[in-house]
């Protein structure tokens, strides 16, 4: 645990890539298994304990804190684990005994009623960098600054891989990833065949300002869905979201239907009855999505379907290293195999050139199209962003100016700035109600402002959230505008950004809620 | 609290005694001060007359200009004013820091100022003084601050600087106070190689070596060649870190001593690499021990985290209230 431990501080802070790669390869060379396997699988945040939640850990803090105090430390550390290891009361100094293996399985059989009591007793053995590093460890989120891609590559590097290699059967493993680490010791890659497994998306890079020849690129619509994959092997059929994580139980319609072996990319999308049939908006998937089970209703109001964009595996056959005019030959032949009602293709825009495409671009009225995807008619499927292959060209953004009114601490590195900004336009009574709120979209220089802004201009404090002088007015920008009930002001934005502070206007100037309304999809 | 004002009032910018006519560390300028220590948010310009231990004086002259009256009171020494007595004791916080007890009407009022309890090589040791109201700090009033044994981290910064040989370590550390803690608290341990500084360290380090805190050779980074400071520790003002100036060392790892540093998002603001959690502040155990000890019947608390502290008081049924007075912080001291 100590060497883990020790790696979760350094990472922290470390900035550099090439450093923090070095540390991981370093950390999985030296330390034996099943050790090294647990601590791949929390830094790519693949271990995770159903009993062990971030309530556990303060249930266990609060037999041990006052939770007055233990409210105002959260408050401004930012960060339950981490406020948890600081404020751990020590009674003797820790042994710092415990085996990460050891834990991982303890937590892995634990009962949700014991877990607390378990976490404690761990707590009681390590010293507050370990405690830190074992709740994050426990409740499956470490938030290091390092991504999955990046603790693949340190995995690649520390025993001479390919990370595309290592990503071609990361998904068909599981932790501790004890074949994994046999292969890269020296033993046979490991041999996945024959389980419905993820492989790698290949994805898009925006097309800032340029143009491409249609004679060498394919356009399509961009659909504002969830990007999946369908793996079916025998009669076993999986649905993999874009980070590759299963979410078939919660579209039993979709995996039910697919009668064809291999491997599909496509966009799930929602029918919705407002839209007469045709695909609604993100809005209305997001309602199934991390369901566990979904109720009858739910099937019958909300009917999934997918949008078929590629074919990856025809049977058994690996098409990813054919051209994409080939790919797409194989599945529209495949297209008649499968049940119309869950599965359709995604059409080629007919497009003279680049200047009639925008203009269709800019015509396109249907709430679920987010813009264009331009692909290379001789593009191989290569894993993740590859310059020149694929593009995805955007709707312009809309925006609107609103006025803050409340602030929010942010979480993290952002724990001691005032981050989160709730914004509102005037109604038809001249109140500001509040109709988004937002957290990016600004430089450093311009959050230093906005957190000193706030600061100064508090009129209310509740818990972490400061009520501020409605004054400043922000332009902010959004991919579309929705319906909403949740919300006072009846609207919601879909991806809410900060796009400008127009300190040069006053508040009374900023947009209506009505005008708002005008841009509903 | 009674309902007849208190002899001690609590204001924004200050504590007034209002039958001695004067302010203890007001944050602005008043006929008649007592200051507690030299730091900025203390120590203020534009006072008449100014009472305060020779150190701070010396520290006050050095950095803001002299007062028209200057009054040194030594530690111990009991002044007289207008029925008031008032002296001052060692707060451990830097060179020259004191609380300041005063006596009136059979009643006794000790104001920390800023304060610590552990050792500390570069000043004289805190001093317990009983009370009946006990006006203290509360930068670190969280439970979350625990500052471990300055040793280690100390341990830690010379075992960074032995593991980067063709490199440097930079450590951001407030002019007054933590640089010479640094410096002495290196010393103690047994490193006696030159410690480079930014030139603003310079002059105040020169006032301590002055006072006889012992600290070692020291030179500047400025007309030192890049390639002479591979493999030493260099000490600059936070500011510095992210700085053009930086630009001068050898391949630098970053460091910062300060109390903050215990909490990881304070570390990664401001991109330390190695974060070294000395303080020149009471932590919370620190804090709570001398409420206990002081045994008070009351516990003001001037600035910090005073939510916490007025939490503890309660949890251990002693009577606290908080002051709120502002400015304090200004210069993010840990």
């Amino acid at each position: 645990m100590q060497a883990f431990s020790a790696l979760v501080t350094q990472l922290g802070y470390t900035r550099s890539r090439n450093a923090k790669v070095a540390l991981i390869a370093d950390y999985l060379r030296a330390t034996p298994d099943p050790d090294r396997g647990w601590a791949l699988a929390a830094l790519t945040g693949e271990a995770d304990f159903a009993a062990v939640k971030s309530s556990a850990v303060r249930t266990m803090a609060m037999e041990r804190v006052d939770p007055e105090l233990f409210r105002l430390s959260r408050d401004f550390v930012g960060d339950t684990a981490e406020t948890v290891a600081l404020i751990w009361p020590e009674t003797a100094p820790p042994a710092n005994d415990l085996r990460l293996a050891d834990a991982v399985d303890a937590f892995a059989g634990v009962s949700r009623a014991r877990a607390p009591a378990l976490l404690a007793e761990y707590m009681d053995r390590l010293d507050s960098d370990g405690r830190y590093a074992l709740i994050k460890l426990a409740t499956g989120a470490m938030r290091v600054g390092i991504s999955a891609r990046l603790a693949k590559t340190a995995f690649a590097q520390a025993f001479g891989l390919e990370v595309d290699a290592v990503e071609e059967v990361w998904h068909a493993l599981s932790p501790p990833y004890a074949s994994l680490f046999a292969w890269g010791d020296g033993g046979p890659r490991p041999d996945p065949e024959g389980t419905p497994y993820f492989r790698p998306f290949m994805l898009a890079h925006p097309l800032e300002d340029g143009t491409v020849d249609l004679a060498d690129y394919a356009a399509e619509w961009k659909w504002d869905g969830i990007r999946i994959q369908i793996v079916r092997v025998g009669d076993d059929t999986r649905l993999f979201s874009r980070g590759g994580d299963d979410i078939t139980p919660a579209f039993p319609d979709i995996a039910a239907h697919m009668p064809v072996e291999g491997v599909f990319d496509g966009e799930l999308l929602v029918r919705g009855a407002a839209q007469m049939g045709e695909a609604a908006s993100f809005n209305a998937l997001q309602q199934r999505l991390g369901r566990k089970t979904v109720s009858a209703k739910m099937l019958a109001e909300a009917p999934a379907f997918v949008r078929l964009y590629d074919l990856l595996i025809d049977g058994t056959e690996d098409l990813r290293l054919l051209p994409w005019f080939v790919r797409r030959e194989r599945l529209e032949a495949r297209m008649a195999a499968l049940p119309a009602d869950r599965f359709d293709l995604s059409q080629i825009i007919a497009a003279q050139d680049f200047d009639e495409l925008g203009r269709i671009r800019d015509g396109a009225r249907d709430a679920a199209i987010e813009g264009v995807m331009l692909k290379r008619r001789d593009s191989l499927y290569v894993p993740g962003r590859r310059v020149g292959l694929w593009y995805k060209w955007k709707r312009d953004p809309l925006s609107a100016d609103c006025v803050m009114m409340y602030a929010q601490r942010g979480s993290g590195k952002r724990s001691s700035f005032y981050s989160d900004y709730t914004f509102g336009c005037w109604n038809e009574d001249g109140e500001l109600v509040p109709v988004g709120k937002a957290y990016s979209g600004f430089s450093d220089t311009e959050l230093k402002w906005l957190d000193k802004f706030v600061r100064q201009n508090t009129l209310n404090r509740f818990g972490p959230v400061r009520e501020v002088e409605k004054s400043l007015v922000l332009e902010v920008a959004f991919d579309s505008i929705h319906e909403s009930k949740r919300h006072k002001s009846g609207i919601a934005m879909r991806f809410p950004r900060i796009s400008r502070l127009r300190r040069d206007k006053p508040a009374a100037e900023a947009d209506t809620v009505q005008t708002l309304r005008a841009l509903i999809t | 609290m009674s309902s007849a004002p208190h002899w001690i009032e609590p204001h924004p910018h200050g504590i007034f005694v209002r039958p001695a006519n004067a302010w203890i560390d007001p944050s602005r300028p008043v006929s008649r001060a007592l200051v507690t220590h030299g730091h900025a948010d203390h120590a203020r310009g534009g006072h008449d007359a100014v009472w305060a231990t020779p150190e701070t004086l010396a520290i006050i002259n050095l950095r803001y200009g002299r007062y028209p009256g200057e009054n040194a009171v030594e530690y111990g020494q009991t002044l007289d004013l207008n029925g008031v007595k008032v002296s001052f004791h060692p707060a451990g916080h830097v060179l020259g820091s004191a609380q300041i007890r005063m006596q009136y009407r059979g009643e006794t009022v000790v104001v920390t100022g800023d304060f610590k309890r552990r050792p500390d090589p570069s000043c004289a040791a805190f001093e317990l003084v009983p009370c009946d109201i006990f006006i203290t700090e509360a930068t670190f009033g969280l439970p979350v601050f625990r500052h471990p044994p300055t040793s280690d981290e100390i341990a830690k910064l010379l075992a960074m600087r032995a593991a980067h040989p063709e490199g440097c370590v930079l450590v951001g550390a407030y002019a007054l106070g933590k640089a010479q803690r640094v410096i002495t608290e290196l010393r103690a341990l047994g490193y006696h190689d030159p410690i480079y500084l930014h030139g603003a360290l310079e002059k105040m380090c020169a006032l301590y070596a002055d006072h006889g805190i012992a600290m070692g050779p020291l030179l500047p980074v400025a007309g030192t060649d890049k390639a002479d400071l591979k493999g030493s520790i260099v000490l600059a003002p936070p500011s510095a870190l992210a700085d053009r100036w930086s630009r001068r060392l050898p391949d630098p790892v970053t460091s910062m001593a300060s109390g903050w540093m215990r909490v990881r998002a304070r570390a990664q603001q401001r991109g330390v690499e190695l974060p070294l959690i000395i303080s020149d502040h009471a932590d919370w155990d620190e804090l709570t021990t001398t409420i206990r000890e002081v045994a008070p019947k009351e516990v003001w608390v001037t600035h910090g985290r005073e939510e916490a502290l007025l939490r503890w008081c309660e949890l251990h049924q002693i009577k606290a209230r908080a002051l709120a007075l502002v400015g304090r912080e200004d210069e993010d001291e840990g």
